[in-house]
């Protein structure tokens, strides 16, 4: 599962393969030994063009006890960006997954709410993702329909009697 | 019933949106909706030289820009691999304890006041004024204050300095006193505050919450304290810790944070070392104003740190200071050139906004808002 183990500038780095993410995870949360029981972070980066597989998730672990931080690269590739959701071991993974996905388009199999955090339902595109121009214009989206708005009659009714008295059709 | 509340609500500051459901009063769930200030924060680094994003980095958590300026900077510097000489270093824990006092005075007094306490509320207004004042008598800004430069600091300490602060803090020790006395035994005060939002040790940890949040919970954990940075170890100070885990203990734990923000500036001041402000590498700092104005070698080292960027070698980071309200992380990728590849933010606020279902079920419609104020949202960070 481990693809590489490195250490850059004091921090340990760890690549690790998408097929069976979650199992290392569990292993790395719940190993007493390991004992990386703090997520930091989640985010993605783009190589387009420099790297293959084109994306890589980074996930930021810490051991309070140890006082020892670990980072874990998994490379995702293009034509099928998706990797394994940690949310059932961190719950706070679910905000930083759902941001990931709304900004670089990566799903997270198994997540339970996977929507757009960040930006708009109605938004083209992913815009971190490093062929989206930065300057690139975004359509109009047309007005939504609310449903189930609380409309008070009365206020409704006195705008049309106020309308009636001014004579307008 | 569904109510929406947000995303401009007079009763929360911030843009945000909660999706209610309610029973009569009660609480059953709240979907919380951010991003109404997103600005793309990482795209636009991507566009800017190294150090251009500093100026980008003051606009995250505005309440205490001196410290994202400084994570930002400690994230390059490490990457780089220089380290900063001493003085530069206590100057920076200085002016970042400032921003935390300033950080922590933004969220208490905001908090009282919403509560109807306006008195104690402005009483911490004006002990933030007067920080603001030193802040900006030192950088020249009173919120985007760009104070910091990887490798060093704009320029040294103004003169009697040392002694301004000693004033400040002798006259805010003494607001805080009477905010004490009006709030930790007020009726109404205490009845809206504690055994509201309270959220556990496991729960807290689950969702990766950090800062006075986590800390009011009763886990320990201070970036300061865990991975020391800059000179914080060599000072003396406590992380204060609550127990309930409500927006009480959350109050609690960020006034006595201000005492011990004040007992490190004060010990940092009187060891302050004399020396320079500024790493000693010409590719990374500018050189002095009559170089460039009288020689051709310094106008063109000028224009190629202007123009071209520093360089930053290829190669990633992650790098992690205590912000006022948790963790604040930079997670930066070089490909060699002088623009950032990647600039990732860890933002404390965004997260723990995603736990905020977790604080509010339960409870009424009334109870968000001292709940949001303890969880200090500021916009410019949890949207970027």
């Amino acid at each position: 599962m481990i693809l590489d183990v490195s250490q850059a500038q004091g921090d340990d780095v760890l690549i690790l393969n998408r097929a069976g993410l979650r199992e290392s995870f569990r292993l790395l949360k719940h190993d007493k030994e390991l004992d990386y029981d703090f997520l930091s972070d989640i985010t993605a980066v783009d190589y387009w063009g420099k790297k293959e597989p084109r994306f890589e998730v980074v996930y930021q672990i810490l051991s309070r006890r140890r006082r020892r931080r670990l980072r874990l690269r998994v490379p995702v590739p293009e034509n099928d960006p998706a990797v394994e959701s940690v949310t059932p071991l961190w719950r706070g993974a679910n905000f930083l997954e759902r941001e990931v996905w709304d900004l670089f388009g990566i799903r997270f199999i198994g997540h339970p709410d996977l929507r757009r955090i960040l930006l708009y339902d109605e938004f083209v595109g992913y815009p971190l993702r490093k062929d989206y121009p930065v300057n690139l214009v975004q359509p109009r989206v047309p007005e939504r329909t609310v449903e189930g708005t609380f409309v008070d009659e009365r206020s409704h009714n006195k705008l049309l009697s106020l309308k009636k008295s001014l004579g307008a059709s | 019933m569904e109510l929406q509340m947000g995303p401009s609500h007079p009763a929360t500051h911030g843009t945000i949106k909660f999706n209610l459901k309610l029973e009569g009063e009660k609480v059953l769930d709240c979907d919380v909706e951010v991003g109404f200030l997103h600005r793309g924060f990482d795209k636009s680094c991507e566009q800017a030289t190294w150090t251009q994003v500093i100026p980008y980095t003051d606009r995250l958590n505005y309440a205490s820009s001196l410290i994202n300026n400084i994570g930002y900077a400690l994230t390059v510097e490490k990457l780089i691999g220089v380290q900063t000489p001493p003085r530069c270093q206590y100057i920076r824990v200085i002016v970042s304890e400032l921003a935390r006092i300033y950080d922590h005075l933004t969220c208490c007094g905001m908090a009282a006041s919403e509560l109807g306490a306006i008195t104690a509320g402005f009483y911490m207004i004006e002990a933030r004024e007067l920080i603001i004042r030193i802040v900006e008598a030192l950088t020249g800004a009173r919120l985007t204050v760009t104070y910091v430069r990887i490798g060093g600091v704009k320029h040294d300490l103004i003169e009697g300095f040392a002694e301004r602060v000693a004033q400040t803090f002798k006259t805010i020790r003494k607001l805080l006193e009477d905010c004490d006395r009006l709030l930790s035994r007020n009726r109404i005060f205490l009845d809206r505050m504690s055994n509201v939002g309270i959220i556990s040790q496991e729960t807290a940890l689950s969702y990766c919450l950090t800062g006075p949040i986590l800390r009011a919970s009763g886990v320990s954990y201070d970036v300061r304290k865990a991975f020391p940075y800059l000179v914080y170890d060599q000072f003396e100070f406590e992380v204060p810790v609550g127990s309930r885990g409500d927006n009480y203990d959350r109050f609690v734990c960020r006034i006595r944070e201000i005492e011990q923000s004040m007992k490190i500036v004060e010990q940092a001041l009187e060891r302050l070392p004399v020396g320079p402000v500024w790493i000693d590498d010409p590719r990374f700092v500018l050189p002095e104003k009559e170089k460039v104005y009288g020689s051709i070698e310094g106008l063109m080292h000028h224009f190629k740190i202007i123009m071209e960027g520093i360089k930053v070698p290829p190669g990633e980071t992650y790098a992690a200071v205590e912000g006022g309200n948790g963790e604040l992380g930079f997670y930066i990728v070089s490909d060699g050139g002088g623009r950032p590849y990647r600039i990732r933010v860890r933002p404390p606020c965004f997260i723990a906004m995603g736990a905020f279902h977790e604080m509010i079920k339960g409870h009424m419609v009334a109870d968000i808002v001292p709940t949001f104020g303890m969880v200090n949202m500021i916009g410019g960070e949890c949207d970027r």
